[in-house]
């Protein structure tokens, strides 16, 4: 049996995967990060953008052409893939649990949290469950407070936790409501979250 | 808002929840140790904030000793959202796929597994009624949770409900109008009493149960994604047995038979809408 006294040998990278979560504005924020990212990038990406919960999400379709990692919508029970993104498929929260092949994606109905569903709160602190030290964590712009709570359970856990300078979003309330939960490790306007993200996948000095 | 005294991430809360799971299934023969643990753990922190309990522990304690407070507890342990006619295109593909074929047979059973609330029992029946298929039907409507039942078998929903149920109805190819089904009473809608007659509401666990009948048609939707992969296993081996040859299976949205050895004794009909048919 493991015990937790021996760590394993870690791998490259700072982190596993990061959690991202977005609200009004964040398509076009995410538009800005995303594409960005290079096709070796190795952690996987977990996304929430609040969205009408009536319509099929268009997400997949429109950042699959402009991504060099692979996009797909969140399915219970998969395996999380390295280098891959996904996004929180509409009226669903997306959490992660851990079966006996490593981190997995899960879904649920439960009630919505700050009036979404899914909502980004569920997802931060599940992952941060699963991944504790080995996961970043990001907050955009929106227009109301969920991820607050959850960026600060990424933290807690270990995690490095990135929030958009409210005054570059926007929608400044949920990187305002982020910064007032707690202390994070950076904030920054988009333009300079790629090269942190890429630190955090390298192991870089970051 | 989130109220969260008790941190999930603890390597404490999973023992603790290992043992309350434990301590739940050997007092009220609940099994709820198969099920998917992130959404589980939340709400079980939940629960234990609403119940004044500092730890999953205190929590353990006071439901075994005080078995009054189990029921409030499987309201969290279990999740009650439903609508009618949810996913109206699921409803219309039964409509056109799976009914004519049900057509073919003099008399019908049907089992809807984790009905909840009864709200998909309900549409159901409603559908099978515009079908003219009700009359030969029964409808096997099953749930862990006695609350659910209870309110299923009421029938009653808040009348704020009806605009977006007639909504749903409508665009699930709808011959008949949601209206004709329900009259207002109590500050709610009461669906109609002679669609009762053909539905039974009982308990059943897909957990711990086995198979009671055979039925053409199963509708599990939503139930699976609260399981293990490993439960999910056992769920569908149950669903596999209690079809008749050639019977159909219906999922919630966002559920496969992937992940599944069942996956190969069954073929899809529209994939878009999880229903498959037994080989
Ligand atoms: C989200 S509801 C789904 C309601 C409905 N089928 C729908 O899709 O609208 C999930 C239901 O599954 C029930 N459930 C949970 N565990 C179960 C089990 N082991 N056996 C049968 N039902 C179960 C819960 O009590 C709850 O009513």
């Amino acid at each position: 049996m493991p015990t937790s006294r021996q760590p394993s040998a870690t791998p490259a990278g700072r982190v596993d995967a990061i959690v991202v979560g977005a609200s009004a504005g964040g398509v076009d924020a995410l538009s800005l990060l995303l594409p960005t990212l290079p096709a070796d990038f190795r952690p996987a990406l977990l996304v929430v953008v609040h969205l009408p919960r009536d319509r099929p999400s268009l997400l997949v379709d429109v950042f699959s052409p402009r991504c060099a990692l692979p996009v797909h919508e969140a399915g219970d029970k998969q395996s999380i893939q390295p280098g891959t993104l996904y996004f929180a498929p509409p009226d669903y929260h997306l959490l992660v649990d851990r079966d006996a092949h490593g981190p997995s994606l899960a879904l649920s109905l439960d009630a919505p949290v700050h009036f979404s569903r899914p909502a980004i709160d569920v997802l931060f602190e599940s992952a941060a469950d699963v991944y504790g030290a080995r996961l970043g964590g990001i907050l955009l712009t929106g227009a109301n407070a969920d991820g607050a709570q959850g960026l600060q359970a990424v933290r807690r856990a270990g995690g490095v936790t990135l929030v958009q300078t409210p005054s570059t979003a926007r929608a400044s309330t949920m990187p305002s409501a982020a910064l007032a939960a707690g202390p994070v490790d950076f904030v920054l306007p988009l333009e300079q979250m790629p090269a942190v993200l890429r630190a955090w996948g390298n192991g870089g000095a970051i | 808002m989130t109220p969260r005294m008790l941190d999930v991430a603890s390597k404490d809360f999973d023992i603790e929840l290992r043992l309350l799971l434990e301590a739940l299934y050997l007092k009220y023969h609940y099994d709820f140790r198969g099920y998917a643990v992130s959404s589980l753990k939340r709400r079980l922190a939940q629960a234990a904030d609403r119940f004044d309990c500092a730890t999953l522990s205190q929590l353990q304690d006071r439901v075994l000793h005080e078995p009054a407070l189990f029921p409030a507890l499987l309201d969290y342990l279990t999740v009650q959202v439903s609508e009618l006619f949810r996913d109206p295109s699921y409803y219309r593909t039964l409509r056109e796929h799976v009914v004519p074929v049900l057509r073919t047979y003099p008399s019908l059973k049907v089992w809807i597994a984790g009905c909840s609330t009864g709200e998909e029992a309900w549409s159901l029946a409603i559908l099978l009624r515009e079908e003219g298929l009700l009359e030969r039907t029964l409808i096997y409507a099953t749930d862990i949770n006695p609350t659910a039942l209870q309110r299923a078998e009421a029938g009653v929903y808040a009348v704020d409900r009806i605009a977006s149920f007639t909504q749903n109805h409508r665009l699930s190819g709808a011959r008949t109008s949601l209206s004709d089904y329900y009259t207002a009473a109590y500050g709610g809608a009461v669906f109609d009493r002679s669609l009762k007659g053909h539905i039974v509401f009982s308990d059943h666990s897909l957990a711990t149960d086995s198979v009671f009948a055979e039925v053409q048609l199963l509708s599990c939707r939503n139930v699976l994604i609260y399981f293990s992969r490993e439960l999910q296993e056992r769920a569908l081996g149950l669903f596999a047995e209690s079809l008749c040859h050639k019977g159909f299976l219906g999922l919630g949205a966002r559920e496969s038979l992937r992940f599944s050895s069942h996956e190969a004794a069954f073929t899809p009909v529209v994939p878009e809408d999880r229903i498959f048919q037994k080989r």
